[in-house]
């Protein structure tokens, strides 16, 4: 009975351990509190795995369908279900959650119901963002889950986290106010806030144009693209591990999804008449921003301009249309959620035990640290896009998909693999290579069992992924064809008519 | 003699508080003070019995009283059901904060209650007169209760400015009351709208009248450009007075403006749309960015007042029983998160100490995770952040001015309601990311922790579940405004 309500368990089961967490838990009894936290991110984890085991690969519709009335006055209903895009995107976002849990275990001190809690709601509310099919029960996942962010860095982050957290409230929110006006347009055209109706619904030109940008400035921010990606550096630098890590890994992605689920299916003519300024913006994000990731000093900083510029893969391989690029790009998020999770943990490793961020504050760790400095720079290959890794294999499929394209897109795109490299390894050389630097490095001591543990699961799905990618394109095969048919076809009205 | 019966049926719940609040008066002569808290628990009785007989005389059609200057309409019902309810909630949330001030006398609790009077007979009036008799009654309970701390300079100081300014507020609706009244020859609400609807709209007397009308009305709203009394008198009146003043009576307000603006000028409506149009994008702009400024709590609710005063003039402005739907629906979810945040104010002000300047929020969650986490609903239902009910009240306005073809305008709210979100953000922070100024312990009677716990608790629950309160609110317009 139960797997007629996958995605609702998945949703509010976490939701719920976390409820239990805040209410049970305290700083008193905090192994209490950590194992309880553990047992609730473990059992939504598997609560998600009937999604990949009972899916159907087969078909491109959405599965897992559940609907119920829930505000009929606006006519809202409470409409779950996933197509081959969300699939892999909540299974990475209930896998997250876990690592962060465990990555939490003996570092975070104050606060640790609290912490957990946060981590267990955003989970629940992420899964809520990705199986959404109601728009407006879309916006008040995608909203939400704000709250519980805004707390994490504020509470847990460094010392100028009220600065970031507050900019990146107030940017988010401001990005998606404009998004509900679009929706409630929709519905006064619609009728309904079905996303699905909205697929249907013909529309002149002028108002695609507007919609997609109320989308855009959305979705934008989100992503981050360029120019709007300012928020992002400030905030991963001063959140905890945890919230780099799920901002890196899943909240990004949210905003790459939203692109695929609803600027561009409901304005596909204005997305195909706009696709060369959204290419350019990728462009620039991929170029320009891995040259500022180039000259960072706090290895946090780096890390997040690196995933700007894999973010501009992404928005990439969705605006030249192709099935190749688009599977690319879905596999480029699932990649870079593993890879940026792992390349924040493994900072948030250096922090615990030197408490700087600085590049300069390092050198040969290897040395003292051999086991740890294996997986960084495991993590720091696969980010620059080492064949064999995941991160090669959708930067690939992208690239190979823009030469059909446009050769000097794919040329430009293409240079990441040099740039990527070079601020990459770089900062690999100069923290891991060399002398020991200063005595905090000759004092430090190398991984214990539980940092092994989440370093050597993420190694695995990065390798994985990097030789069988099958796993994702499996599920994105059929829906990426789908939607790629859909946004083929007009949706401007027949004139006459 | 039965006709005068019949009347008098329809108005038991005005009767009940009407009776009750003189049998206060008197009886408090009669009390030594360690009995008064018998006051409080008549009030309380009286509040509940006037409920009773709300409900129990309540019929889903409109019925009328003496020569149809009373209306009892299913939306006379429900927003007397709410005043009653909030001003309930209040004496619980204020009960302490008037002891240890020494103003728990009788003569608060007969002013709050004749207030409550005034407001019920504004929200069941269908002649102009009846409004106006409802409205000043209300207002001159208001006006001695701000005044009620007398030796305090700055309630004094609140109490003139409120008196004065508000006198000047009756005196413009009383004069745009008697512009209508000349040019269609009638008081009655009913009689007036089909009245202009066979006469020249374009009649600039007409307008004039209307004009002064929305005067009054936006003063008594607090909409810019008349909300130069609203941060004076919420800093400077004691704060239980304070959170009256900005809860419950803005449901009355709202029902004058249904009952002036969409029963009675119903044909003039192009006309006020406009004026509300232009009151609504202003109190939404200067709400919210002086906002930001301030650094007392009471002044930043104040200010955070006329900034959902101008959401709530979106929902009016529409003109379509949608719109006037939406607009209730938000002002009960702004009353039930007024309590809320001054619940919270009260619940941390102890002997001799107000809470409130921001920073007396400072790291609340260290103290009291419960308080802190209660005020953090409160905060972003405020802001409109989902799932809680603030998002929804906003929506639903949102929705109706789009509908109306406010496009622009919406635009312009959106962006205004982000800017608005960062001074309830900052408010979230002192709580969550400060640590404390002061570490004493929060001290509440059982009571009002349980009622403010469930009234935050409500706009969290209300924001999983709108439908019923929007049900409530569109059946109510919809069987009143035909």
């Amino acid at each position: 009975m139960l797997h007629n309500h996958v995605l609702s368990v998945s949703i509010w089961l976490p939701i719920l351990a976390g409820i239990v967490v805040l209410l049970l838990g305290s700083d008193k009894q905090a192994a209490l509190t950590r194992w309880l936290a553990l047992s609730g991110s473990l059992s939504a984890f598997f609560a998600t795995l009937p999604l990949y085991t009972k899916y159907d690969f087969s078909q491109g519709a959405f599965q897992f369908q559940e609907i119920a009335r829930w505000i009929p006055a606006f006519n809202v209903n409470y409409h779950l279900g996933v197509d081959g895009i969300a699939v892999p995107l909540i299974l990475l976002t209930s896998f997250t959650t876990v690592i962060v849990v465990i990555a939490a275990w003996e570092v975070i001190t104050k606060n640790i119901a609290q912490y957990m809690a946060a981590f267990l709601i955003m989970s629940g509310l992420m899964i809520g963002v990705f199986s959404a099919l109601d728009s407006l029960l879309y916006y008040v996942f995608w909203e939400a889950m704000l709250i519980p962010m805004f707390l994490v860095i504020g509470i847990w982050g460094g010392e100028n986290r009220v600065y970031a957290t507050v900019k990146f409230f107030l940017y988010t929110l401001l990005g998606s106010l404009l998004m509900l006006v679009a929706f409630i347009y929709l519905y006064h055209q619609t009728g309904s806030f079905a996303i699905l109706d909205y697929y249907k619904l013909p529309l002149p030109l002028d108002a695609q144009v507007l919609i997609f940008f109320a989308f855009f400035i959305a979705f934008a921010v989100k992503i981050p693209m360029w120019p709007v990606h300012t928020w992002l550096p400030d905030a991963h630098v001063e959140a905890p591990t945890g919230g780099s890590v799920v901002l890196a890994a899943i909240m990004l992605k949210l905003g790459g999804y939203s692109f695929l689920r609803f600027a561009m299916p409901i304005a596909p003519d204005a997305a195909h008449y706009l696709s060369g300024f959204m290419i350019t913006l990728s462009l620039i994000a991929i170029v320009y921003i891995a040259l500022v990731a180039l000259v960072q000093k706090d290895m946090k900083k780096l890390i997040a301009y690196s995933s700007i510029s894999h973010m501009g893969f992404v928005t990439l391989g969705f605006f030249i249309f192709s099935q190749l690029g688009l599977e690319g790009a879905i596999v480029q998020m699932i990649s870079h959620g593993f890879i940026s999770a792992a390349m924040f943990l493994c900072v948030g490793v250096l922090y615990e035990r030197m408490h700087s961020r600085q590049i300069a504050d390092y050198g040969g760790v290897v040395n003292t640290m051999p086991m740890f400095a294996a997986f960084a720079v495991l993590f720091a290959m696969a980010n620059s896009g080492l064949p064999g890794t995941s991160g090669f294999v959708g930067e690939f499929m992208v690239i190979l998909a823009a030469v059909k394209f446009n050769f000097w897109v794919a040329f430009l795109a293409a240079t990441t693999l040099i740039f990527g490299a070079a601020y990459t390894l770089w900062m690999v050389k100069r923290v891991f290579y060399g002398d020991v630097a200063n005595k905090h490095v000759a004092e430090l001591k190398d991984l214990n069992h539980r940092e092994f543990l989440i370093l050597a699961i993420l190694a695995f799905m990065v390798i994985g992924l990097g030789v069988y990618p099958k796993l994702i394109t499996d599920f994105t095969h059929v829906s990426a064809a789908q939607w790629l048919s859909h946004m083929s076809v007009s949706k401007l009205p027949i004139a006459g008519l | 003699m039965e006709y005068i019966q019949a009347d008098l049926i329809t108005v038991l719940p005005e009767l009940t508080v009407l009776s009750m609040a003189m049998f206060i008066l008197l009886a408090d002569l009669f009390l030594k003070p360690s009995n008064r808290v018998l006051v409080y628990v008549l009030a309380q009785i009286t509040l509940f019995v006037a409920a009773y007989f709300t409900i129990s005389t309540h019929v889903p059609t409109v019925g009328y009283a003496f020569t149809r200057m009373f209306v009892d309409d299913p939306l006379a019902d429900v927003l007397k059901l709410m005043i009653l309810l909030g001003t309930a909630m209040m004496f619980v949330y204020t009960r302490q904060y008037m002891q240890l001030r020494g103003m728990f006398r009788g003569e608060y609790y007969a002013l709050v209650l004749f207030s409550v009077l005034g407001m019920m007979v504004m929200v069941s009036g269908q002649s102009m007169l009846t409004i106006y008799m409802g409205l000043e009654l209300l207002s001159l309970s208001l006006y001695s209760l701000v005044a009620l701390d007398r030796d305090n300079a700055k309630s004094s100081e609140a109490a003139m400015k409120y008196f004065v300014l508000g006198a000047l507020a009756s005196g413009m609706l009383l004069y745009g009351m008697s512009m209508i009244y000349g040019m269609t020859g009638s008081l009655n609400i009913a009689e007036i709208s089909s009245a202009l609807q066979d006469s020249n709209t374009k009649n600039p007397v007409l307008i004039l009248g209307l004009v002064f009308i929305v005067a009054g009305l936006a003063f008594k709203f607090g909409a810019v450009p008349f909300q130069m009394w609203v941060p004076d008198v919420y800093q400077g009146a004691p704060t239980s007075i304070t959170m009256l003043i900005g809860s419950v009576p803005k449901l009355a307000a709202f029902a004058i403006a249904i009952r002036l603006l969409a029963q009675g000028m119903h044909p003039l409506t192009a006309d006020w749309q406009d004026m509300l149009l232009m009151m609504a994008v202003l109190s939404i702009a200067i709400g919210n960015m002086t906002a930001i400024a301030q650094t007392n709590l009471k002044r930043m609710l104040a200010y955070s007042t006329i900034s959902h005063v101008g959401f709530l003039l979106f929902g009016l402005m529409s003109g379509s029983l949608n719109g006037f739907a939406s607009s209730m629906f938000y002002i009960s979810a702004y009353v039930l998160m007024t309590l809320a945040g001054f619940g919270m104010i009260l619940m941390l002000s102890r002997k001799g100490f107000e809470a409130e300047n921001l920073d007396d929020l400072k790291g609340l969650n260290q103290r009291s995770p419960w308080a802190a986490f209660l005020m953090l609903i409160t905060m972003f239902s405020m802001a409109g952040v989902p799932p809680t009910i603030g998002f929804y009240a906003k929506f639903t306005v949102l929705q109706a001015a789009l509908q109306a073809g406010f496009l622009w305008a919406v635009v312009f709210a959106v962006l205004m309601a982000a800017v608005g979100a960062f001074y309830y953000l900052r408010i979230v922070k002192l709580m969550y990311f400060d640590t404390p100024q002061d570490s004493s312990m929060i001290s509440a009677p059982a009571d009002m922790k349980l009622i403010l716990s469930v009234n935050a608790i409500a706009l969290l629950a209300l924001g999983l579940m709108p439908q019923i309160l929007m049900q409530i609110c569109g059946v109510a317009i919809g069987a009143s405004l035909q």
